[in-house]
């Protein structure tokens, strides 16, 4: 603190996190920064981490709400490790986050919150604040505040709880200070959204200008920092998360294919956005169905598929549970349609707003009898907008339900996303029969094996289909030995010859050698950063992402012969390494991660390192 | 599609499917086929448009003889295959087919939510008090006491009643008929078909193997008009031989009483229209050994239909917005890279 406030610095890239409690308004304070800085021009990415009580007691550990954001002057693909900066606006979100923060990381406090009271809701016996030892481990500034955000807000004819809502308002002024953003974006925001209420907005105006004026005048700060724009493709940009980009997808692909889309779901965390987003858009023929239960969803989605509209449901793991037996009728009556799995932590209701790749197996092979269908999984927030569309393209074209293994850590993630134009993206081609000459229900079409897609309506074609073994071709009802094995093994084909029609696994980095690092979901971003930075230390390090995960890319097989190791960092207690060494005989190492959180970068640079060394 | 093509004109070999029925000789399940391969030709709808969707059971094997599209579900779930299908396809006259077992136990959620959103579908609920497919266990409509091969000392669960499930779930169509009411049975179908919404039609049926004489008091010639009541709209109340007894309002109970001596202009009046459900409750209870069971429309009252709210929805909400993708798109912050 001994240098006046002109210093200024450029930097590569910068990690925040932003924590308080539920009512701080810490999301709102997260994104606002996150748009900022994406219009501004840098990459980011982001990490909300929320309570599932909507009202945790105020104060408490339990309601602590957290933002964690990442923003670069080059591509990233994560957001962030270890955060450079914490802003902390209450005890709790202190004592839960304080550990995350680098070593000589900034530390912001709001000191009005750190009261007797607010200090014995967070469990403190004494203020952690006197510690002398905090200051030598980090940049610390403990600022009033909510004292100088109502101070700032004097004579504004608010409620004083109002006003002390707009402390959030401060602490992003104070941060769009220190990395030198621009307040405009925000200030439009604010106007677009309280602009009727003109004192709100006028708070939350003054609050903000009051934060970064203080950062520039109260020589509190030394350094003010620079990040750069970044290098991105010329378009038109917006942020997205994961689940909008889902939904756009899915909408997307039944405006290609012509169809009205059916999406019908039950209510269930971190899924329900998906339906909310879609029950906006009836505009475009979306038809949404907020179903009696978990089973009504997947059983509405098959009949509105039979009908011949593009049909998806939605929902989580303890959701999958309960459609199990309806999607193995789907699988059995051959109808195209997309189950969205936004993954969260289990088992049973488990960790309802925290991220993991737990349901893989279940996708796989959760259900009665053979019932092979094809799996898909988004690598990053902007990635589901193209496989929910590439979903309902194996569907159709396929005749099969599709999973998408969606994950709570994406859904909620956002980044920047170039809008495509329509004209970008590949036309749909979907042929219903209607001439009744030699027309047999489960005839197949010789590549594809895929069954005719023939709707009710269409006049001499009439025919029954239902959950009960069929006589091939014919569909009739058959339990004939030689019929069910050759319906299996049919069913079956016809998702592995789906192999033949996706791309082949790329890899990035070495191209052979020690170590291939294989991910999938969301764990791309972390893996691709992983490897990068392992090739930069001369490691010799390969990096292959798996988007479909049934079947597997055609050459899986001969990229994994090209490395001495295969190590595959997921979500859960190794489910992709027990698939891949069943299928391709090789043995890997597992890098298991189990706590509602995403990998961090360095969890898989240290693993590569400790494979190498 | 080709929907609301020129009225067709198709007999009753037109539904028969290729299929070979394989009911028991002497199911009622026989009898309630008939009737309905009888009556849709009746109703001059193209037979590509009409669906039949069942869950699991012996009923449910029902879209395999009818020569139109239809689905086998899976068990208790054909309610929720038909929302999503009369979604998708408001035009298509789309049928469930289940039992006391499929609709009542596995699949008591969706069937009472299909009838509350009024999903404009018929359910037709073949109820012969029994588990038949699975070989005789007592189902949700068993009487208390039913000795079963899962209940060998007797059922200790009180049976539910389609027809109050029916009303607590606000359906607007409520019927009932019987598998060998030939005649009433063909009415009842063309009224629930015709009707707009959900139409439930329970059809007391004689599974011959494991629970037969279940509905004898009704069936058996002798004793049908004592103990049958046909409800008419609009009309008294009697039953008896000679139509000689009637049911007259003690303050809230039904009472059965002799016209002659209780008069028929003190007798109940029937109103299927009525806003309320309260008679068609008070009907759903009356049954053995103190009264007639009621058999016709307990209730048919007018309500929008789920699709046809939906969309509406969609309707309006095409002439307020274009349907622009790219639009949808750019909802929020945008910027430009050049």
């Amino acid at each position: 603190m001994d240098d006046p406030v002109t210093a200024e610095d450029t930097l590569d890239q910068v990690t925040i996190l932003f924590c308080g409690d539920s009512g701080d308004g810490m999301q709102l304070t997260g994104s606002q920064l996150t748009t900022t800085s994406a219009v501004y021009g840098n990459d980011v990415s982001t990490l909300p981490d929320y309570p599932s009580e909507i009202r945790a007691p105020a104060g408490s550990l339990a309601g602590v709400s957290a933002f964690q954001l990442q923003f670069a002057n080059h591509e990233i693909h994560t957001p962030g490790d270890r955060p450079d900066v914490l802003v902390a606006m209450n005890p709790a979100s202190f004592k839960v986050n304080l550990y995350k923060l680098q070593p000589q990381g900034t530390l912001i406090i709001d000191q009005d919150a750190f009261s007797e009271r607010g200090l014995a809701k967070a469990g403190y016996a004494e203020n952690p604040l006197d510690d002398p030892g905090l200051a030598s481990r980090y940049r610390m500034h403990v600022v009033p505040a909510t004292t100088l955000t109502l101070t700032a807000l004097e004579g504004l004819d608010l409620k004083r709880t109002a006003k002390m809502r707009c402390k959030n308002f401060f602490a992003l002024g104070l941060v769009c200070w220190l990395y030198d953003r621009p307040l405009d974006h925000i200030l439009d925001w604010i106007e677009k959204k309280f602009g009727r209420n003109r004192d709100v907005a006028e708070a939350n105006r003054r609050a903000l200008k009051a934060g970064y004026h203080y950062g520039d005048t109260s020589e509190a700060f030394d350094v003010q920092w620079q990040v750069r724009t970044a290098e991105r493709q010329p378009g038109t940009y917006r942020i997205i998360n994961g689940n909008e980009a889902t939904a756009l997808g899915l909408v997307t692909a039944a405006q290609l294919a012509h169809k009205p889309l059916v999406y019908s779901s039950y209510p269930i965390t971190p899924a329900s956005d998906v339906l909310h987003q879609m029950s906006q858009w009836k505009h475009l023929d979306v038809r949404t169905i907020q179903a009696e239960d978990e089973i009504a969803a997947m059983g509405a989605t098959i009949g509105a598929a039979y009908g011949g509209a593009l049909a998806a449901t939605g929902t989580s793991g303890p959701g999958v549970c309960l459609k199990s037996e309806a999607i193995n009728l789907a699988i059995m009556l051959e109808l195209p349609l997309v189950i969205l799995d936004v993954q969260r932590g289990g088992p049973s209701t488990g960790l309802p707003t925290k991220t993991e790749q737990t349901d893989l197996l279940q996708a796989m092979f959760g259900r009665n009898g053979e019932s092979p269908l094809p799996v898909l999984a988004p690598a990053s927030p902007k990635d589901c907008f193209d496989t929910a569309i590439e979903a309902f393209r194996i569907a159709v074209r396929h005749m099969t339900p599709v999973f998408i293994l969606s994950e709570g850590f994406l859904a909620n993630g956002s980044e920047p996303w170039r809008i495509p134009s329509i004209s970008e993206l590949e036309p749909f081609q979907i042929h219903h029969p209607d001439d009744p000459a030699g027309y047999q229900p489960y005839d197949r079409n010789p590549d594809t094996l895929a069954r005719p897609w023939v709707l009710p309506g269409t006049p001499g074609m009439e025919h029954r289909v239902g959950g009960l073994e069929k006589q091939p071709v014919t569909g009739t009802v058959s339990y004939a030995p030689q019929d069910h094995e050759e319906m299996c093994r049919q069913r079956a084909q016809k998702v592995e010859r789906i192999a033949g029609y996706i791309p082949e696994l790329e890899v990035t980095g070495q191209q052979q050698g020690d170590l291939l690092v294989l991910s999938w979901g969301g764990s791309y971003g972390a893996a691709v950063t992983a490897v990068q930075r392992a090739n930069r230390k001369g490691l010799s390090v390969g990096h292959a992402h798996l988007r479909y995960l049934n079947p597997f890319p055609r050459n899986l097989g001969d990229v994994l012969d090209r490395y001495d190791k295969v190590m595959i960092p997921e979500l859960n207690n190794g489910q992709l390494g027990l698939l891949v060494r069943a299928r391709y005989l090789r043995d890997v190492v597992h890098l298991p991660k189990l706590q509602g959180q995403p990998f961090s970068v360095s969890d898989i640079e240290t693993k590569i390192e400790d494979l190498l060394a | 599609m080709k929907s609301d093509a020129e009225p067709v004109t198709l007999t009753r070999k037109d539904f028969v499917s290729a299929q070979e029925v394989r009911w028991c000789p002497g199911c009622g399940d026989n009898a309630i086929l008939a009737q309905v391969q009888k009556t849709l030709p009746e109703l001059g709808i193209p037979r590509e448009n009409i669906v039949f969707i069942s869950g699991i059971g012996c009923s449910s094997r029902f879209p395999y003889y009818m020569n139109t599209y239809g689905i086998h579900s899976i068990h208790g779930r054909a309610p929720t295959l038909a929302m999503g299908l009369k979604v998708a396809r408001p035009e298509l006259q789309v049928w469930v087919v289940t039992g006391d077992g499929d609709a009542l136990a596995i699949g008591g959620n969706h069937f009472a939510h299909a009838m509350r959103r009024n999903i404009d579908i018929n359910i037709l609920l073949f109820n012969n008090r029994i588990y038949g497919l699975t070989k005789g266990q007592y189902s949700p409509t068993s009487a208390i006491g039913t000795r079963s091969i899962s209940s060998p000392d007797g059922s200790i669960e009180n049976p539910v009643n389609p027809v109050g499930v029916a009303i607590g779930s606000e359906a607007a169509f409520i019927a009932r008929t019987v598998d060998v009411f030939q005649k009433h049975m063909s009415e009842i179908l063309t009224r629930a078909a015709n009707h707009r919404g959900a139409s439930l039609v329970e059809i007391a049926q004689n599974c011959i193997i494991f629970n037969d004489g279940a509905w004898a008091h009704m069936t058996d010639p002798d004793n049908r008009k004592e103990n049958v009541l046909y409800l008419e709209h609009g009309q008294p109340m009697r039953f008896g031989k000679q139509g000689e007894k009637g049911i007259r309002l003690n303050g809230l109970n039904p009472e059965v009483v002799l016209v002659e001596e209780a008069g028929e202009e003190n007798l109940l009046i029937h109103d299927e229209k009525a806003a309320e459900p309260t008679l068609a409750y008070l009907l759903s209870r009356m049954g053995p050994p103190d009264f007639p069971i009621p058999v016709g429309v307990f209730r048919a009252i007018d309500k929008p239909a789920y699709s046809q709210r939906l969309m509406q929805q969609v309707h309006a909400a095409q002439s307020d917005r274009q349907p622009d993708l790219e639009t949808l798109f750019r909802q929020g912050e945008c910027w430009d890279v050049s």
